[in-house]
């Protein structure tokens, strides 16, 4: 029998802001531990959060751009269990009511289009951070993370594979780096994706019973995970057996994922509204103005790439990759750059550049005006493409501009004819055997005399005319 | 027979974390269903026009702004705790690899 996978996501994203979501603790990510803490964020009695204003800016944004209902009336419900990263026993989040549903993340899987449809984003605080590092049968516990803000967005079950996933997950990340509300980074943390996966005969109405993968580090771990999954479930099916509800664990190592807890100890939150925290009331004034905000998301953005400069669906999706490396592109084109040519520079040899020195394009020392004049100078002839090489890896370290290191390199293009047709008639002095060759009809000799002239110019020399006056010598 | 039984209060006061004795559970089955009768009797009121009271206080829109303040000295975090090594609070190591959020 055919199957197919149903698949829906929850992704937490710890939102951005300076100071925690309910007291003004610091969120930076890497201070050392119990040191951005206080009595709110450690859960003491008596105290009362107050809600970040940036954190509800930041989540109305990320709703907004997600397609979701903003709603005008929203509150805060205490999540109430027992675990030693939440030292209060409740978490602060949003049950019934919460700031963004009903929206749709468009995507494209190997360049169709799908529509993933969101449930719903709601605020809550994240928790403390366990090691289990600690011998003697103890855990440390470090509240650094306690009361950083967080957003989860839930997905209808509208996936259908792990390519799928893996097309969501990032053009989500793209989406919340674009709007500046999280930094999506895995590894550090501020992006966790789970997958509840379940799998049916292929055209059936209702749902397979569905497991939950937690606990996966990367989105390519993610995308295993899920094919893990769908895979174990059919054979378990296959077989005779039957799917168990109940929450796995991804092993990196061994490729499976495991049992982490069964159904039966599932938790009752037992949820009620946050009798410390007032309601949320975005009106639409508000909405409005966070809508004004937006950039332009980086879907349309790649499609309007394609469009007004003539870009491939590959270029374009390159260049659209992050914010930073789209407002570069254009700011270049902007300065008077060829698009085509500006998008070959910068995928390629700055890429390489950035890629080599760890560097993001926003710190580049090449400003987009710089590389739009030196793609100019290749154009009018100053430089050969070879030589902007060059230019362009003295411009990435000193920052200054291609008109300066040409100048002062002396990397001016040999345009002038009787310069070239000196080191021309040189060459060709030079290999008399090459010129015997060429005689005897041996044209692919023309490729090497050219490469000598070169040489000879240092790369100065322009290749056309080289290649004009070369053969207008070898046939006198 | 009341609303609730003495099995309810074992399944709530397990969520809660507590012990209970026989007699507390009896009690706290007879006042629970008390406290739900009341809720009867507050539903037979018609709300049909009355808009839903989401918080205790007519207050909307309390907010801080997104600046950073002053955090404790971590001695003075841990200074109460059981049991910590002067970097992290020390708990029973943790089984479950379940977290929440």
């Amino acid at each position: 029998m055919e199957y197919e996978a149903v698949i829906g996501m929850e992704v937490h994203v710890e939102i951005n802001t300076k100071s925690k979501v309910f007291c003004a603790c610091s969120t930076h990510f890497s201070a050392p531990a119990n040191t951005n803490v206080c009595p709110i964020c450690l859960g003491m009695p008596g105290v009362l959060p107050v809600l970040n204003r940036e954190m509800v800016n930041k989540s109305v944004a990320a709703g907004l751009a997600l397609n979701c209902t903003i709603s005008r009336w929203s509150k805060l419900d205490r999540k109430n269990y027992f675990y030693p990263d939440m030292a209060k026993n409740y978490q602060i989040s949003q049950y019934d009511l919460p700031l963004c549903s009903n929206g749709h993340l468009d995507i494209e899987v190997d360049g169709q289009p799908k529509s993933i449809g969101i449930t719903r984003a709601h605020m809550e605080e994240d928790t403390a951070r366990n090691t289990h590092t600690l011998g003697g049968g103890q855990s440390g516990v470090d509240f650094n993370r306690s009361g950083v803000p967080l957003l989860e967005i839930v997905t209808e079950p509208d996936l259908r594979s792990a390519q799928d996933a893996y097309a969501y997950l990032t053009a989500l990340k793209q989406i919340l780096q674009y709007l500046d509300v999280s930094d999506c980074n895995m590894e550090e943390g501020s992006l966790r994706a789970e997958a509840n996966i379940s799998v049916r005969p292929k055209g059936a109405s209702v749902f397979g019973t569905k497991t939950e993968v937690k606990n996966v580090a990367s989105f390519s771990g993610v995308m295993k995970a899920i094919e893990y999954e769908i895979k174990r479930q059919v054979e378990l099916i296959e077989s005779g057996g039957a799917v168990e509800q109940e929450t796995r664990g991804w092993d990196p190592d061994r490729g499976i994922t495991f049992t982490q807890r069964k159904k039966e100890s599932a938790h009752d939150y037992r949820y009620f509204p946050e009798p410390d925290l007032v309601p949320v009331v975005v009106d639409a004034a508000w909405e409005q103005r966070i809508r004004e905000s937006l950039p332009e998301l980086p879907l349309p953005r790649k499609h309007r790439f394609m469009e007004q400069y003539g870009l491939s669906d590959y270029d374009a999706n390159v260049l659209t990759g992050t914010q930073a490396m789209a407002d570069y592109f254009e700011a270049a084109v902007q300065a008077d750059a060829d698009a085509k040519k500006t998008a070959n520079w910068i995928m390629g040899d700055l890429q390489a550049l950035l890629t080599e020195a760890k560097a993001d394009i926003s710190a580049c020392n090449v400003t987009p005006a710089c590389l739009a004049e030196m793609i100019r100078m290749i154009n009018d002839n100053t430089i050969s493409g070879k030589i902007a090489k060059e230019v362009l890896a003295e411009m990435f370290v000193s920052g200054k501009s291609p008109k300066q290191i040409v100048e002062e390199k002396g990397l001016v293009q040999i345009t002038d004819a009787s310069a070239i047709e000196g080191i021309v008639r040189q060459v060709l002095a030079d290999n008399p055997q090459q010129v015997e060759q060429f005689k005897a009809g041996k044209d692919r000799v023309v490729g090497f005399l050219v490469g000598q002239v070169m040489k000879a110019s240092r790369g100065k020399a322009n290749p056309e005319k080289v290649n004009e006056i070369l053969r207008n010598e070898l046939a006198k | 027979m009341g609303k609730i039984s003495t099995k309810d209060v074992e399944y709530v006061a397990g969520l809660a974390q507590l012990a209970l004795d026989d007699a507390a559970k009896e009690r706290l089955a007879r006042e629970m269903d008390e406290i739900l009768s009341y809720m009867d009797k507050l539903n037979e009121l018609d709300t049909a026009n009355v808009e839903p009271m989401m918080h205790a206080m007519e207050m909307t829109n309390v907010f801080r702004e997104d600046v950073v303040g002053e955090s404790l000295p971590r001695e003075i975090a841990l200074r109460d705790a059981p049991q910590h090594d002067g970097e992290y609070f020390i708990v029973p190591k943790i089984l479950d690899t379940e977290g929440s959020a």
